[in-house]
């Protein structure tokens, strides 16, 4: 709908682009009652980069990754994924929900949990085989649980417990990963652990979005950031967008409504 | 006499009657595991509650028309709309409004039931009325139950198992994960959807046998209990399934051994006694199973602190690790430590030591996380590293 308010060549040069990007979003405005927790966001995601999104808190960060996958409904904007609508390509993304989205005592083991990233694979009745087995494991074995494969979930530690759903997330063999809040009260070594497997998916292509919140590790963790505070206040490389001032822009209080207005009608 | 009625040899009515039980706690162990799970359990007794007025206004309907208004396939099909437009009600309520999901509950369940009752008042005043026994709805009747409705039972209970088996991914991951189920491509909205159209299913053929007030007792103690017995869900949902079935084959029996005894409570009490088995008795999860967790860990923690006190030379001033000293053979009376005790005690101060070293060494941040003052180093460490930290370690310390 924003589109049409752009003018017809930069029009042709965004469908190009938006065509390329693994996941782009366009206009975007979500809202809970009558506040926008997203306004207008505009968005193209880097393909085989990881990518941060940074803001400080009620900015909007979940809200654009729960949108992005159809978990919440916006009120306006579209999601592309690869140029295509997002119910086509459900196959595409993987997701690791934020940790206290969870039922913790959930009759469910590390290893049932890992087979639901294989759910979509399975269908409805599909038998589980020794090769599906085998793929749950090779994927725990990547975040370090092999393990705890029969422990009962509610019995992991947190930094355990994002291993295992970040392990879910791989046995999906997606295009793209989306990881809400990845590294929200887990201990040191899964933080590492959780990176290296991060990096490892780069490396391979695939491209990664992350709710973020440690300013500090953003620049030696991701290549790309989004800087998000209700809106997009500036998105690209870490080295030319993640300076002092945008982040003063972001973090600087909050935003005057006329002043939203004005950026929402420009584009 | 209650043998006679386990092997269905107490007459044609009582067998149709244990029958039907057993059916009908099968489907709905097996249909309320997943309620339980996505913790929805009460929207249960919200429908329930408004299938009656759904009964009052079919037979008034049927009556109307000339017909007997008796007929059952005609009374649930009432049941089973209005039962649907109460869920909806709920729904409603809980989406559109601020409403909590207990208040909105709360609201159609009472609104419901007590409109059903006004128009069972109306139908005992109506000269069909007095004969047609609407009221064993509430209660449950089984004491003319006909082959046609334990036929219906069967074709139910198989319907429910057919189509939990067919949805158990999708209703698994709508109750674990929702978000995640989304992204799956599996609505959770549709799939709670399908959930309570089993749900009420159950409910509305279960009507008959214990009544709309007690069924929610049939559709949520089974889990409940099952739970109590696994860690998985597939096991979960067969666990509860057996239980539910069990208990209504035995309360079944046991209501048919006296002409007094009703078949809905009695089917309800005998699934609490299931409960409260488990409750207390299952591993893992009951209560005495936690209790002896809890003391055999407070016992290693008592000796563990008096092996460190022994080891520092400080007198043991609580009781209870003076005893497990002792027990032990590590202490004599006086408090004063055997040989054993001593020897106990330096591996333990070694351990401690060793911890020290290792929990601030980021080398180590794993095996240090491991650390809860309980496991011995020896079971975190392999043998090189734990030669690794003795090295480290090094002047060996004199054992004192």
């Amino acid at each position: 709908m924003n589109i049409a308010l752009v003018s017809e060549q930069a029009g042709a040069a965004d469908r190009a682009a938006r065509t390329a990007s693994p996941l782009s979003v366009r206009g975007l405005t979500v809202s809970y009652g009558e506040t926008p927790a997203l306004f207008s966001a505009d968005v193209t995601v880097r393909g085989g980069a990881m990518t941060a999104i940074v803001g400080p808190n009620g900015a909007g960060k979940s809200t654009l990754l729960k949108a992005a996958l159809g978990v919440v409904k916006p009120l306006a904007g579209s999601v592309a994924v690869f140029g295509q609508p997002l119910s086509k390509m459900r196959d595409a993304i993987a997701y690791v929900p934020q940790r206290a989205s969870v039922d913790w005592d959930f009759p469910t083991r590390v290893i049932d949990v890992v087979m639901m990233g294989l759910y979509r694979d399975l269908g409805l009745l599909g038998r589980v085989r020794a090769h599906h087995r085998a793929r749950a494991m090779a994927c725990l074995e990547r975040v370090g649980m092999t393990d705890f494969a029969t422990r009962q979930i509610g019995q992991l530690s947190g930094g355990q417990q994002q291993r295992v759903f970040l392990a879910r997330a791989l046995a999906q063999e997606a295009d793209i990963y989306l990881l809400d809040e990845p590294f929200a009260g887990v201990d040191a070594a899964t933080e590492k652990a959780i990176i290296a497997v991060l990096q490892e998916l780069r490396d391979a292509g695939r491209t990664v979005l992350a709710v973020h919140h440690d300013l500090t590790t953003v620049p030696t963790y991701f290549d790309d950031v989004i800087l998000l505070n209700r809106e997009v206040i500036a998105a690209g490389p870490v080295d030319t967008t993640f300076t002092e001032d945008a982040l003063q822009t972001t973090y600087g209080g909050r935003l005057a409504p006329a002043r939203m207005r004005a950026h929402g009608g420009a584009g | 006499m209650l043998a006679d009625a386990l092997l269905f040899q107490l007459g044609y009515n009582a067998s149709l009657v244990t029958l039907g039980a057993l059916l009908l706690g099968i489907a709905a162990g097996v249909a309320g595991t997943f309620l339980f799970l996505r913790k929805r359990a009460l929207v249960s007794d919200a429908i329930s509650h408004a299938t009656l007025p759904g009964v009052g206004l079919a037979f008034i309907c049927m009556v109307a028309m000339g017909g007997d208004g008796r007929s059952l396939a005609g009374l649930l099909l009432g049941a089973a709309l209005s039962a649907g437009i109460g869920l909806l009600c709920v729904q409603w309520l809980t989406r559109r409004t601020r409403l909590g999901e207990d208040a909105a509950i709360g609201a159609v369940l009472s609104v419901f039931f007590g409109f059903g009752i006004v128009i069972l008042t109306v139908v005992q005043t109506m000269n069909a009325g007095r004969q047609a026994g609407l009221e064993g709805f509430l209660l449950g009747s089984t004491a003319g139950m006909l082959r046609s409705e334990a036929l219906l039972l069967a074709v139910s209970a198989s319907l429910v198992l057919v189509l939990v088996l067919l949805l158990r991914r999708p209703l698994t991951l709508a109750a674990f994960d929702p978000g995640f189920s989304e992204v799956t491509g599996w609505r959770p909205g549709l799939i709670d959807l399908g959930m309570m159209g089993i749900v009420l299913l159950v409910t509305v053929v279960g009507l008959k046998v214990v009544g709309l007030i007690l069924i929610v007792a049939l559709l949520i103690v089974p889990p409940v209990t099952a739970r109590f017995w696994s860690e998985r869900v597939d096991v979960v949902v067969i666990v509860s399934g057996v239980l539910g079935g069990l208990a209504g084959y035995l309360g079944a029996a046991i209501s048919a051994t006296a002409p007094a005894l009703p078949t809905g409570p009695i089917v309800v009490l005998v699934s609490f006694a299931l409960f409260g088995i488990s409750l207390l008795c299952a591993p893992g999860r009951g209560v005495f199973a936690s209790m002896v967790r809890h003391q055999r860990y407070q016992r290693r923690v008592h000796l563990r602190q008096g092996l460190l006190a022994l080891a520092s030379g400080q007198p043991i001033y609580e009781r209870l690790t003076h005893r497990l000293l002792r027990r032990a053979g590590w202490i004599r009376a006086d408090g004063v430590a055997t040989a054993d005790g001593q020897a106990a005690a330096s591996k333990a101060q070694l351990d401690e030591t060793r911890w020290a070293l290792v929990r601030s060494d980021r080398a180590y941040a794993t095996a240090a996380a491991r650390y809860d003052g309980l496991t011995a180093i020896e079971d975190v460490l392999t043998p090189d590293q734990l030669s690794d930290v003795d090295a480290r370690l090094a002047p060996p310390q004199a054992v004192t």
